[in-house]
């Protein structure tokens, strides 16, 4: 699953073990990740993620889109760089406030097999380094609220944040993954705060560990020397929330690429085209086709048939059959306004495919026949006293096209 | 070409030419980017201010998906509505120029229009013909756009907005129809107005408040002209400005089916 970034499918594996309530090594190998060691800084990840809108902007040339792509490119690999010897500067907070015991965990890269670990070691080093870019502020919420859960004053955190735990190595606590057959552990995981009380060892036991056979999984999860009150559950990676970051903003970190086209020349081309061609085309109209002008209004001579103009004819249609406040109120108020008005919020499929609204369409359709039919009907089939007639045998009767079939 | 120390009329015409453009005054009339400004070159930092830097900016984003620009995908039905629009707008200005909306001056002025003023004639057949081939192009708009599905979120607000323009559309058309005081437009309008008159309750009132009487009348004339050539104008521009303004902002041109 090269696709899906890994501290996303990290994400998902943690809610996905503890909603089923199983170890998350198991989740983690279901996912195909088995045996992935722990990489303590993907939350950490998440937050400094540069989040991009889900919709760039389509206004900003293509060549500044692409030199701002090369400098970020730059960065990050100048970050890297950076970051890839550099040892471990200060801790990452990852106790959680609901977990019974929040563990400091100090990510250092004591990785026996980097490959086994994380796909990729240099990431994984650069992620370890990010955790002594943790704002000032950040840091001294968290501190905040683990000195709130743990009931310990916040100077006491602090300090230990800043600047106790880098500065002895921090002793190693052998979690057993499955594969393990002999992990030598200093201390069985429960004890782990207990372990972390104690003085550091000096001598931390991961290096003591890379002679394992290959295919020896283990996890590495470093204590520092923070007395916590209570062992963490087996199997429990102690994590806190540090911010709440829109889900969306993090899964479309890249925005896909469309295919787009400048609307200058292309589309102000055929715009410009099609204006011309419909002036031309009106004024062609105009000059062959008489507009009606019949004689002065005259309120005593109604003409026989009295028809609306064509728009409404099918209105004028529908009152022929219904009762006016049927055919003259409801259809077009309710159908033909406040119904047509109402479709987005009445079809609520999200698909625009045509094969997946075929009713939508059906109704549409229906809809619009049905209005053409009408509106056919009232401006060609109706004659004298709005009665039937055949426009072939009977003539026209529609003012309005009175100049249309005199002209020859 | 210049012979001996004489020149020509083309060189003399192009050095004044030349010496506009690179005047005070024509640099000030276009921002940078545009095709009219000196040294003009096709590249995409000019395309893109080509628009950016110009009025259209109002209508258009700088890019737009590649199968929008596609004739058979929009078939232009409402930029065409729009441009229906502006033609109406400056067709019917000339007509109100000869037309006077009183009973006994409105016939005359129409009839007038077609023997004495030049051109008059042909402008108002454009404005009537080009009323009807607005509303065809809003009405059928709609159906292009409810074809595609593009009244879908985040659009449904817009579509209703256009169903507002249709129905403003088809008003301005009615209101128009009254203004040339013939046997066409009095009956029409008397048909039309008679079926207000069913609307449930207020019936009556509605019919009595659009036609300032109880039947067609010169107070009707007067009414409807104010409507067809100052209210619902005025109106409809701020629907329309609503309406560009959400196309822009809801994800521009919707997708491909």
């Amino acid at each position: 699953m090269p696709d899906i970034p890994e501290h996303l499918l990290r994400r998902s594996a943690e809610a996905r073990a503890e909603a089923l309530g199983v170890p998350l090594e198991q989740v983690l190998a279901e996912m195909g990740l088995a045996g992935e060691g722990e990489t303590p800084p993907a939350a950490l990840e998440e937050i400094t993620l540069p989040v991009q809108p889900a919709n760039p902007d389509t206004t900003i040339p293509d060549d500044l889109r692409v030199r701002e792509a090369a400098a970020r490119q730059a960065a990050v690999e100048e970050f890297e760089a950076k970051a890839a010897p550099a040892p471990p500067a200060s801790p990452v907070v990852t106790g959680a406030p609901e977990e019974p015991a929040p563990v400091v965990e100090v990510p250092v890269p004591v990785v026996e097999e980097p490959a086994a670990v994380v796909e990729k070691p240099a990431a994984a080093a650069a992620a370890a380094a990010a955790g002594s870019k943790i704002p000032e502020a950040l840091l001294r919420r968290s501190a905040e609220a683990k000195a709130k859960a743990t009931g310990r004053p916040v100077e006491e955190i602090l300090a230990e944040m800043s600047g106790g735990a880098p500065a002895e190595p921090a002793p190693a606590v052998e979690v057993p993954a499955p594969a393990v057959e002999e992990p030598t552990p200093v201390v069985e995981k429960p004890a782990a705060a207990a372990a972390a009380a104690a003085p550091p060892t000096g001598e931390p036991t991961a290096p003591a560990q890379a002679p394992t056979p290959a295919g020896d999984r283990t996890t590495t999860i470093t204590a520092p020397p923070v007395a916590a009150p209570q062992g963490t559950p087996e199997g429990v990676r102690p994590q806190r929330l540090l911010t709440v970051v829109r889900a969306k903003a993090i899964q479309q970190v890249k925005a896909e690429p469309t295919d787009k086209v400048s609307v200058w020349p292309h589309l102000l081309l055929i715009e410009f085209v099609a204006l011309l061609g419909v002036t031309a085309f009106l004024t062609v109209l105009s000059v062959i086709l008489q507009a009606p002008l019949l004689d002065l209004a005259n309120f005593n001579l109604t003409p026989n048939p009295s028809k609306a103009p064509w728009y409404f004819l099918g209105l004028q249609e529908l009152l022929s059959y219904f009762d006016p406040q049927i055919g003259g109120v409801m259809v077009p108020t309710v159908v033909g306004l406040i119904g047509i008005m109402a479709i987005p919020y009445v079809d609520r499929n999200p698909s625009t495919k045509p094969s997946d609204r075929k009713f939508a369409i059906m109704f549409f359709t229906f809809f619009l026949v049905a209005s053409a039919t009408v509106t056919v009907l009232g401006v060609l089939f109706r004659g004298p006293g709005f009665n039937f007639s055949y426009p072939w045998s009977d003539g026209i009767w529609f003012d309005d096209l009175k100049d249309w079939i005199s002209f020859e | 070409m210049a012979d001996g120390d004489k020149t020509s009329l083309a060189d003399r015409v192009g050095e004044v030419g030349e010496r506009v453009r690179n005047s005070q005054a024509w640099e000030s009339i276009f921002r940078p980017g545009s095709p009219f400004k000196k040294g003009y070159t096709d590249s995409p930092r000019n395309r893109s201010y080509v628009i950016m830097n110009n009025v259209l900016y109002h209508l258009h984003p700088v890019k737009v998906k590649r199968h929008g620009v596609r004739l058979s995908y929009t078939l232009c039905l409402g930029g065409l509505s729009f441009f229906l629009f502006i033609l109406l707008t400056i067709t019917g200005i000339f007509l109100m120029f000869y037309y006077r909306p009183t009973v006994p001056a409105a016939y005359a002025d129409i009839e007038a229009l077609s023997t004495s003023v030049a051109f008059g004639s042909l402008v108002r057949n454009m404005h009537r013909w080009g009323a009807h081939l607005m509303v065809l192009t809003v009405f059928l708009h709609m159906s292009r756009v409810f074809y595609h599905g593009a009244y879908k979120p985040p659009r449904e607000f817009n579509w209703v907005v256009g169903v507002v323009l249709l129905l403003l559309t088809l008003l301005l058309s009615f209101t128009g129809y009254l203004l040339p005081w013939d046997q066409l437009a009095l009956w029409a309008v008397t048909v039309g107005s008679n079926m207000a008159g069913f609307v449930p309750v207020f019936g009556d009132q509605v019919k009595f408040a659009l036609l300032g009487g109880v039947e067609v009348t010169g107070s009707t004339l007067l009414r409807f002209y104010v409507l067809h050539v100052l209210f619902l104008p005025f109106i409809i521009v701020i629907f329309m400005a609503v309406h560009f303004w959400r196309v822009r902002k809801d994800g521009g041109i919707s997708g491909p089916l």
